[in-house]
């Protein structure tokens, strides 16, 4: 294997933010109907990483959340899952339990997260606090302010340092791109994780407004794209936070199919971090299928 | 239940524009004097749709008679009716114009498909939008004609015999009448053969909107028809927007009379991508440069430079992008390339194809399911190409592109000048200081600085060299139809 350095990482290429407006208008014009829709919108759900992260939570919501995890809408038999369940570390080892017979995996968030803003000793122990609770996936900050200092190799370093504390553990590398402000940014920080060894690159904590754009998003997929090119290794790609509407996440769907084709259509490779998409994806099916909306009453709220 | 690891392909259905809501004629006459008036010459052609090859409607084919009828219509128009209207009341003409024509914009953007071929996406969000843009632009100027021109006496001319191609037929016919009428001329305008559909669902507009009759008068029909407008001794403009060799002839005849002139012709656009362009950006330029509207566009950016370092990339993207390119059913909203515009066009296009594969340029296409009826070309690219190949001289048409490689500024300025063209550029760099070095040394009307093919009324838009001359758009699209003194 190659030892691993920021040295390795390659000059990023400079972002137009106009000519990426304009793409992603484009995608927006996709047209995504009858059994393509269906399909989509049964994608979109196995896609869910869903997510409780708040200082009130208990054991208790986690519990209920497990549950609505695994049972999405029990009344339309035939539904997929979601695909993981993500909490904070101290409600791994309850999720564990709820969830030990089901597909779902648990994904914790670390690396005191959403701030980062932690010695790099916490930000292991929280990492291995939460693999050795029985976490499948770590989703992990970056340290937004070195990056903007400009500390690309304390940055890389620190993600690769995580990545050896997950062990087996996927780890998902959150950029929290409401703070790097420029494209150019984003895409600078997509390639030092991928090439630190992020399994995934993810937008955003969803603490920060604006989150998961569609046009971060593009410039996310098109460095996954540059570096499977380069190396043939596939990475993941997880927005999260402002994708609450099944018609965002199907555009987001057509922008992973045409940059980075079917391959990566599954929640192997591609994940949204969403509380509330679920039920507006579920809404959306029980309409396509029955031709009337139903109250949103009739969709549970765990 | 869990779907593990979906691996069967995720497609996009069909998603059809609807076609019930238009409405079509079986049959079209002249539009002259401001009625619908049989032609002398008794003579009508076919319209067809260049996706399946059914006959749309049956439309008049005007003969030097029919011609010279429109023209008087549009002589008396002039003399006794529009000459004399005060320029504010001209411009709410025109901008009731524009108005209804938004209303119907559906309507238009579905026969502009079904009879061009372009794909409904493009009519849709750019055709009619910006037809009803120039009509909304130039009534603006109408009343303002002294402030265009300051210290300037502006007459108008009189009669304005207008030519429009087949690869945009309603906005050329915008960006033909909403000058004229804006100036106070009177027009007789012929749209290309294959493409008289939306042409005449504009005269339905005119005659609703109350334009007095004669102002805009309508001619269907082929050369001969064009021939006669561009000979006929009552017209004193003649607009014309179409091929290199046409414009030569139109310029030969009118030689030695009183008639004025703009050409806007054809070109062999040179687009140049420089190591430090946003490449991603870049690749997406090429693509609407070339193919947009399946390259049936004067300006197409159909000579691709890319700076020697960063070719392979580029071409491996350019080459990504394509296979992700939908070609098919111009009126399903997920099509990117639609129906080439005519048989006779297709049959161009293939040949330069050929041409190109003789000339041992390296060709690629991607897989894409092509219908069997209609007409329809793959987006191509040529790689390895020589300044000396045919390719890369001549202009295609079509969704061809030629790529060569440059290493210096000077090497790339000098070769994207050297074509008899001269329409447009466009320039993909991060450095401002390139951007303005390449802009005044290279000999194109138009040049687009990291994007490709935008168009706005607001900006004129016209060539240099065999391109043709004149401006059309923005405040020089007035000059065209004015006397000054």
């Amino acid at each position: 294997m190659k030892p691993i350095s920021f040295l390795n990482v390659p000059p990023s290429p400079s972002i137009d933010k106009v000519g990426v407006e304009e793409r992603v208008a484009r995608f927006q014009t996709r047209s995504i109907k009858d059994q393509s829709k269906m399909q989509g919108l049964k994608m979109v759900l196995n896609m869910i990483d869903l997510t409780t992260l708040e200082g009130k939570d208990t054991p208790g919501k986690v519990r209920q959340m497990c549950y609505k995890a695994q049972h999405l809408h029990d009344l339309h038999p035939g539904l997929p899952t979601v695909a993981a369940f993500c909490v904070y570390p101290s409600m791994v080892a309850i999720a564990k339990k709820e969830l030990k017979n089901s597909n779902v995996k648990i994904a914790s968030v670390s690396t005191a997260f959403p701030s980062g803003q932690a010695p790099k000793e916490v930000k292991l122990t929280d990492t291995k606090f939460a693999v050795d609770a029985g976490a499948d996936e770590i989703d992990m900050v970056i340290s937004r302010g070195k990056f903007l200092s400009g500390e690309y190799n304390y940055v890389f370093d620190e993600i690769a340092a995580i990545k050896e504390a997950c062990g087996k553990a996927r780890l998902k590398v959150i950029l929290e791109t409401g703070e790097l402000a420029t494209l150019d940014n984003v895409r600078r920080a997509s390639d030092i994780a991928i090439y630190a060894g992020a399994d995934f690159i993810k937008t955003s904590t969803g603490k920060i407004q604006p989150a998961a754009t569609m046009q971060v998003t593009y410039t996310m997929l098109m460095a996954i794209r540059d570096y499977f090119d380069e190396t043939g290794i596939m990475v993941g790609m997880k927005p999260a936070g402002g994708i609450s509407t099944s018609k965002l996440a199907l555009h987001n769907l057509v922008m992973v199919k045409e940059i980075l084709g079917d391959p990566w259509l599954n929640n192997e490779w591609f994940r949204f971090g969403a509380s509330s998409l679920a039920n507006d994806v579920l809404m959306q099916i029980l309409k396509t299928e029955t031709g009337v909306y139903q109250s949103s009453d009739y969709f549970t709220i765990d | 239940m869990a779907i593990e690891n979906n691996t069967e392909s995720w497609d996009y259905a069909p998603s059809l524009e609807g076609t019930s809501h238009i409405q079509l004629k079986k049959k079209y006459d002249l539009f002259i004097d401001g009625k619908w008036v049989k032609p002398k010459s008794g003579k009508y052609f076919a319209s067809i749709n260049p996706a399946n090859e059914e006959v749309l409607a049956e439309v008049a084919h005007a003969n030097k008679a029919d011609v010279d009828l429109a023209v008087k219509a549009a002589r008396k128009a002039y003399n006794n009716v529009w000459s004399k209207m005060a320029p504010s009341e001209r411009a709410k003409y025109i901008y009731r114009i524009a108005r209804l024509m938004q209303e119907r914009a559906r309507e238009f953007a579905v026969i502009e498909s079904l009879d061009a071929g372009k794909t409904i996406r493009e009519s849709r969000d750019i055709d009619v939008p910006l037809a009803c843009n120039h009509f909304f632009y130039y009534a603006g100027w109408a009343d303002k004609l002294e402030y265009a021109f300051p210290n300037r006496k502006v007459e108008s001319l009189g009669v304005a015999g207008q030519i429009i191609p087949w690869n945009f037929p309603l906005l050329m016919a915008a960006w033909k009448i909403a000058p004229a009428l804006a100036t106070g001329n009177t027009v007789v305008l012929k749209p290309a053969e294959t493409t008289s559909l939306t042409a005449l669902k504009l005269a339905e507009i005119i005659e609703e909107s109350g334009l007095p009759a004669g102002v805009v008068n309508i001619v269907t029909g082929f050369g001969d028809t064009g021939a006669a407008i561009v000979n006929h001794h009552d017209v004193n403009k003649i607009a014309f927007t179409g091929s290199t060799a046409v414009g030569k002839i139109i310029q030969k005849a009118i030689a030695g009379t009183h008639k004025k002139a703009t050409l806007e012709l054809g070109g062999k656009s040179a687009n140049i991508i420089f190591d430090d362009a946003p490449i991603d950006q870049a690749v997406e330029g090429i693509v609407n440069g070339i193919f947009f509207n399946q390259g049936h566009v004067c300006c197409a950016g159909s000579r691709l430079f890319v700076q020697e370092n960063i070719a392979d990339k580029v071409i491996r993207k350019l080459k990504q992008r394509m296979d992700s390119l939908y070609v098919g059913n111009p009126l399903d909203k997920n099509t990117d390339i639609g129906a080439i515009n005519s048989k006779e066009q297709l049959e161009t296009i293939n040949k330069y194809i050929q041409i190109g594969k003789n000339e041992g340029a390296e060709m690629y296409q991607p897989k894409c399911d092509i219908p069997k009826k209609g007409f329809y070309c793959a987006p191509t690219i040529f790689t390895n190409v020589a300044q000396s190949n045919v390719i890369a001289q001549e202009e295609i048409f079509g969704p061809v592109l030629t790529i060569q490689t440059f290493r210096t500024v000077d090497e790339v300025i000098q070769k994207a000048n050297n074509s008899p063209y001269g329409l447009a550029a466009g320039v993909w760099t991060d450095k401002g200081s390139r951007i303005f070095n390449l802009t005044t040394k290279l000999r194109a009307g138009v040049i687009w600085a990291n994007t490709y093919n935008k168009f706005d009324p607001t900006s004129p838009f016209g060539g240099y060299k065999e391109s043709g001359f004149g401006r059309e758009g923005g405040l020089h699209g007035l000059s065209g139809y004015v006397k000054l003194s």
